[in-house]
């Protein structure tokens, strides 16, 4: 009786082991592991690594904002909300600070949308601000190391210079408060104010079930070369051109506007998913800034994307091989686009292809709901934990103080 | 700001001057122009006729030529327009900025650039050509993904007789067979013998092919017509088991229309499957018959094919409903009356070839041997008559939700004549000069042909009206330039002189 039971359960077992990997197969287009020692970063689990405490702040700083605008969940920028979801029910998470490696402040600073949709960030500061005070008064962890074992999500278009003009941005800095903190922000620029050193770039919020309600049979032939649709001259902020995208893009449109190899346009195609599938490359170029939720898309879609965006730095840049995935080319460039891309070899582009039909590479990509290993919540507990252990040297003596706390504009000391 | 103030300086000594108009200084003065003021009349002048071309780039075009301070800025690549020029206000890091950045200072400057524009912004075609072939190179490893593998060879079957359509039907077949991406076989069937017409068409098309003859030439009635294209097929059938073709059999009857899809669709047949197909009904006075009908609702294409339940499984069969058109049908071939389909068109199945081979020994048990559909004395109608059982059919095009080819009967007069072969020889004896030249000029007679003298003797009162089921193509006069002489026929008064078709 007891050989047949253990023969049951056996079974059981194998039974479960050979269902799961017969899930995994699904579409079997031969894809390429993005190998060498970045790639396989990718597929880590993060679960044993790292700890992370998640701060209890009063329902102002994230629910009922939320509350307010729902809307914030739908935007490029909602990755904020969704990775406080995520962590909430994560095994990382810890619920005693004693232990932690990392700590998490849910304040969600980019939900004040304007009728259209688009999030002003003039009272973001102070929102981080008064955050800070609440957790630096009521939990020791922030004075003891005065923010360096923290962490904060700041998806907004200048990351924590919390200003969507440039000038004005860098202008700002990253908040005094955040110098030491370690901020996941979608922007990167190399050189940039607005970068600082150690942080994380993650990509923006796509809707991943709106990606997967537009798929085509993978057999229809790709047969538009390039593919773009978006502005080209902001005409609103910047009729002549020449500000907006620095000049970039209006250079790509009267480049190639004639061009029958460029499918470029203003146009808003119900079909802009599905006819992303069927181009071999897609034009990633910068805008206001220079990261786009377009390369999220190109990348999903399997087009090889063309990132014109000098000294960008892209998500997960230390994980992802992305020299070996997209082309970068260089603003100056852009005239000579055709030439740049009718150049490629074609084994090149096969491979781009191979790589980019990696599913662990359209996973680290999106935020799905609920969350899946080695989706981009992954991706960010592993950056996180590759930067671990901390160095003894954040660790502050008592009574230090490194942060000024009065810096920074004078409006920014209002509380919120 | 610079020009409001002249501006604003021009008014008040205008106001100035109005006001002090009636005392008689102030008018001796304002005759006498000093010189300063001439000067500024005059740079104002000029500043509002540089602002009325620039418009409001001019103030910032003052400011640069006073205040530039970075000439470094000024990019040499052409530039649109006349003053997008990269702005003074290059923001570099600060010195005071607490900012960690190690090294120097980014390359990317903040501000407005110019637009960049080659010298001549237009396609290359060589860029162009290379396009398109990495386009082909990458659709090439698609298919070799995504594509069917292990292709299987698709063998065609067409019966087909030689009269005044045929070259355009088989030509439209042609076509199709020659763009289909697999190895093929061409099996075509004539009746009433293998003639050089039909071979001078298939001859073009590259294909291997098959081309055999009939004994029995082609009646005149649909229905006979539809029974001998059977026996027709069946005899193709025939030539697959002598020769042991290995590959799937599909049945393109020569005025049928096919999709390039159907090619890949039937790849996946394992021994017999169904598609559907559209039905392309030609009748002349369509739109009467619907009125006739009254309220029944213009139905959209009937199509024929299998009928599926939502699991996909074959369930039953859509055929053509033809009592709608009872008693109005067409007859005999030349009937201006709609023709019908029968109830399964025999193109709408395709077989996998050893389903006809002799002694194999993975036939399956539900499909009979061919030669005991030879002897049958009653009419094969379809290829289900080779089964016992029609469950195993497998429905083909996403369970017979897309239609892959369509079906279509267009024939000409019986007693329509054709040149052999389509081509004119001798040529045309008579040609009649088109009212107007282009030139105006040249006389009215054109200068012959020195082959017109030949040949011109014979038949030459044989007045042959082409009436055929469709619309009779009128020549025009033609009126465009032509560089030669311009040989125009007029549709009634020609007489040609052609060789007659031997039927």
């Amino acid at each position: 009786m007891d050989f047949w039971k253990w023969v049951f359960f056996g079974f059981l077992c194998a039974a479960l082991v050979l269902r799961i990997g017969a899930v995994e197969l699904g579409r079997n287009q031969p894809t390429e592991r993005i190998s060498g020692s970045a790639g396989d970063v990718l597929e880590d689990n993060p679960v044993g690594r790292l700890k992370v405490f998640v701060y209890e702040l009063p329902s102002k700083y994230n629910k009922k904002i939320l509350q307010k605008d729902p809307r914030c969940l739908n935007h490029m920028f909602a990755a904020e909300i969704f990775m406080h979801r995520f962590l909430l029910s994560s095994p990382v998470r810890t619920l005693n600070p004693k232990e932690a490696d990392w700590f998490y402040t849910p304040v969600y600073t980019t939900c004040d949308l304007t009728p259209n949709g688009l999030p002003l960030p003039f009272k973001s500061p102070r929102m981080m601000r008064s955050a800070i005070q609440l957790i630096s008064s009521n939990w020791p962890y922030w004075n003891r190391t005065e923010g360096a074992d923290h962490f904060f999500l700041t998806p907004h278009d200048f990351g924590a210079c919390f200003h969507y003009q440039e000038e004005k941005a860098i202008e700002r800095g990253i908040l005094t408060l955040l110098k030491r903190a370690t901020l996941v922000q979608t922007f990167g620029q190399r050189n940039h104010v607005c970068l600082k050193d150690g942080s994380i770039t993650i990509p923006p919020y796509a809707p991943p079930q709106k990606i997967y309600a537009h798929l085509i049979p993978e057999n229809t032939p790709r047969s538009i070369f390039v593919y773009f649709r978006g502005l080209f001259y902001d005409v609103g902020n910047d009729p002549e051109g020449g500000y907006y995208a620095r000049g970039a893009r209006a250079a790509v449109w009267e480049n190639f506007k004639d061009n029958p190899l460029f499918d470029i346009s203003t146009d808003h195609p119900t079909t802009y998913y599905e006819d992303m599938q069927r181009a071999v490359f897609c034009l990633c170029p910068l805008g206001w800034a220079p990261w786009s939720p377009r390369l999220v898309e190109a990348v999903v879609f399997g087009c090889i994307p063309i990132i014109i965006a000098d000294d960008i730095v892209l998500p997960f840049a230390d994980a992802i091989p992305w020299e070996e995935i997209g082309v970068f080319v260089d603003e100056e460039d852009v005239p000579k686009l055709d030439t740049i891309l009718t150049s490629i070899p074609p084994e090149v582009i096969l491979r781009k292809q191979r790589l980019l039909a990696n599913p662990t590479m359209k996973q680290a990509m999106l935020f799905p709901q609920p969350a899946q290993p080695g989706d981009a919540f992954h991706q960010v507990l592993n950056g996180l934990a590759r930067k671990l252990p901390h160095d003894r040297s954040i660790y502050l003596k008592p009574g230090e103080k490194l942060l000024n706390w009065t810096a920074g504009p004078v409006g920014d000391l209002k509380p919120w | 700001m610079k020009l409001s103030a002249l501006q604003q300086s021009y008014l008040n000594r205008r106001s100035n001057s109005f006001r002090g108009s009636a005392q008689l200084d102030s008018a001796a003065d304002g005759s006498v122009k000093s010189p300063a003021a001439v000067f500024w009349l005059v740079l104002h002048g000029v500043c509002c006729l540089i602002s009325l071309v620039l418009g409001f780039r001019f103030s910032r075009l003052v400011f640069f030529f006073i205040f530039s301070t970075s000439a470094t800025n000024l990019y040499t690549a052409p530039f649109r327009g006349a003053a997008e020029i990269a702005s003074h206000l290059d923001v570099r890091v600060p010195g005071n900025m607490t900012a960690v950045v190690a090294s120097s200072t980014s390359r990317v400057v903040v501000g407005r650039h110019g637009i960049r524009i080659r010298p001549w912004p237009h396609p290359d075609p060589v860029e162009v050509m290379k396009a398109h072939q990495i386009l082909e190179r990458v659709q090439r490893e698609q298919r070799a993904l995504f594509g069917v593998k292990n292709p299987r060879t698709v063998i065609a079957v067409t019966p087909t007789y030689a009269r005044t359509f045929q070259k355009l039907h088989l030509t439209g077949v042609m076509h199709s067979l020659m763009l289909v991406p697999y190895d093929l076989v061409w099996i075509v069937v004539e009746a009433g013998g293998v003639t050089n017409e039909t071979a001078s068409i298939i001859a073009k098309s590259g294909l291997r092919t098959i081309h055999v003859g009939f004994r029995q030439t082609m009646p005149n009635s649909w229905e006979g017509r539809h029974k001998l294209e059977s026996r027709m097929r069946l005899h193709a059938l025939g030539i697959v088991r002598e020769q042991k073709l290995d590959g799937v059999v599909m049945f393109a009857d020569d005025s049928n229309m096919h999709s390039m899809e159907l090619f890949d669709e039937i790849q996946n047949v394992k021994w017999i499957g169904a598609v559907s197909v559209g039905i392309l009904l030609h009748s002349t006075d369509s739109s009467a018959t619907i009125q006739r009908e009254g309220e029944e609702e213009s139905t959209p294409m009937p199509v024929q094919g299998p009928a599926c339940n939502a699991t996909n499984k074959l369930v039953g069969w859509h055929t053509f409903n033809s009592l709608r058109y009872a008693g109005r049908s067409a007859v005999y071939i030349d009937d201006r009356a709609p023709v019908l389909p029968r109830k399964l068109e025999w193109s709408g199945f395709v077989l996998n070839s050893r389903l006809v081979w002799k002694d194999v020994d993975d036939k399956p048990e539900w499909v009979k041997d061919l030669d005991e559909l030879d002897g049958a004395g009653e009419e094969v109608e379809s290829p289900l008559s080779l089964l016992k059982t029609t469950s195993m059919v497998e429905p083909l095009g996403n369970c017979g939700r897309q239609v892959l080819l369509w079906w279509l009967r267009v024939e000409a007069r019986s007693d329509s004549k054709f040149p052999a072969q389509w081509i004119i020889d001798p040529p045309l004896d008579i040609t009649v000069p088109s009212k107007r030249t282009p030139w105006p000029d040249a006389p009215p007679e054109l200068p012959s042909n020195e082959k017109m003298s030949d040949g011109a003797q014979t038949q030459d009162q044989q007045i042959n009206k082409h009436s055929t089921k469709t619309k009779t193509p009128r020549t025009r006069r033609s009126r465009t330039k032509r560089r030669h002489d311009t040989k125009v026929i007029g549709v009634q008064a020609s007489t040609l002189s052609v060789s007659e078709q031997q039927n």
